[in-house]
C-alpha cells in the first residue's frame, strides 16, 4: 500500500465525490417536486395506469449489471491489464446505452398515448425527474466512449487512471439514484 | 483475503452485486405479487430502498470507518442530512399548505362568507 501514499489523484477524487453531493442536492430537491406534485393528475392519467412495472424491472437490471461490470473494469485497471478493461468498459456502454434506449421507448410511448410533459403537473415532475437522470446516464455514456478512445492512446497512465476512478464513482452515483426512481417513481406510483 | 485495493475485490462486487439483486427483486415482489399487506408495502418497499442504497454505498462507492474513506462518508452524511431535511421539509409544508388552504367542502363564496 506504499504506492498509493504519493499522488495518486486522490485530491481529485475527494473534488469530484463533492460535485457528486452537490448533484445529489439536486435530485433531491427533483424528488421533493415530484412527491409533492405526484397526486396532481387533474383528472389525467396516474402512474398505476401508465408505468408498466416489468419493463421498468429490466430496465433496472440493466444498470446494475452495468454497476458491477464497471466494478470489474477497475479491478482490471488495477492489474494493469489493458485489454481486460477495454472489454468491461465497452460492455459497460452497451448495458448503459440498452438503459438509455429503453427510456427512450418508454418516454416516446408516453408521449404518444397522450401523456406528455403538458398532461398535468405529476407527468411534469415525472419526465424532469426521470429525464435528468437520464441525461446523466447519457453524459456518462459520452464519457466512457472518451475514456475508451483515451484508454487506446494513452494506456493505463496516471491520468487514465485518475479520470476513471472519477467515472466509476459517477457511475455508481447514477445507479444509487435510480434505486430512488424506481422505488418512489415507479412502485408507490403503483401502489 | 489477498487483494483489497481502493477499488475493493471480486468478491466484494459480486457480493455487492447479488445482494442488490434480492433486494431488487424483493421489492418488486412486495408491489407486483401484492405479498405484502396494502398499507405495509410503502414501508416495506422504503425500507428495502434504504438498504439497497447502504450496500451499494458501501460495495460500489466503497464508504466506510477505514482509513482514507471517512472524509468521504463524513461528506456523504452532511448531504445526507441536508437530503432529508430538502424532502421531509417540503412534504410538511406542502401537506399543511394544501390542507389549510384547499377547502374541499365549501364553495368559494361560502369560504368569503365565513369572514
Amino acid at each position: 500500500m506504499s504506492a498509493a501514499h504519493h499522488d495518486d489523484g486522490s485530491k481529485t477524487t475527494l473534488g469530484f465525490w463533492i460535485y457528486l453531493m452537490s448533484d445529489c442536492l439536486i435530485f433531491a430537491s427533483l424528488f421533493a417536486t415530484f412527491a409533492v406534485l405526484a397526486g396532481n393528475v387533474v383528472g389525467g392519467p396516474e402512474g398505476r395506469e401508465l408505468f408498466d412495472l416489468s419493463y421498468v424491472g429490466w430496465e433496472t437490471l440493466l444498470l446494475l449489471v452495468s454497476s458491477a461490470t464497471f466494478g470489474f473494469a477497475m479491478l482490471a485497471m488495477e492489474r494493469e491489464d489493458r485489454r481486460a478493461l477495454r472489454q468491461w468498459l465497452v460492455l459497460t456502454w452497451l448495458l448503459g446505452a440498452g438503459f438509455i434506449a429503453m427510456e427512450v421507448h418508454e418516454f416516446a410511448a408516453l408521449i404518444a398515448e397522450g401523456a406528455g410533459p403538458q398532461r398535468s403537473a405529476f407527468l411534469s415532475a415525472y419526465f424532469t425527474l426521470v429525464g435528468t437522470h437520464g441525461l446523466h446516464v447519457t453524459a456518462g455514456l459520452l464519457w466512457l466512449a472518451v475514456m475508451i478512445h483515451q484508454l487506446s492512446v494513452f494506456g493505463i497512465d496516471a491520468m487514465v487512471r485518475r479520470r476513471l476512478a472519477c467515472l466509476s464513482l459517477f457511475w455508481h452515483f447514477l445507479d444509487l439514484v435510480w434505486i430512488c426512481v424506481f422505488t418512489f417513481v415507479y412502485l408507490r406510483g403503483a401502489v | 483475503m489477498a487483494h483489497t485495493s481502493s477499488h475493493g475485490s471480486a468478491a466484494s462486487i459480486l457480493w455487492g452485486f447479488l445482494l442488490s439483486l434480492v433486494l431488487t427483486a424483493l421489492a418488486f415482489g412486495a408491489v407486483m405479487a401484492g405479498a405484502v399487506p396494502r398499507g405495509a408495502v410503502l414501508p416495506a418497499i422504503t425500507l428495502l430502498a434504504v438498504a439497497q442504497l447502504i450496500v451499494q454505498l458501501v460495495f460500489f462507492l466503497h464508504l466506510g470507518l477505514g482509513q482514507g474513506r471517512r472524509g468521504n462518508t463524513a461528506i456523504f452524511l452532511l448531504t445526507a442530512m441536508l437530503i432529508g431535511i430538502v424532502v421531509s421539509g417540503s412534504l410538511w409544508v406542502m401537506h399543511n399548505a394544501n390542507h389549510n388552504m384547499s377547502p374541499t367542502q365549501m364553495t368559494i363564496a361560502a369560504a368569503r362568507n365565513r369572514d
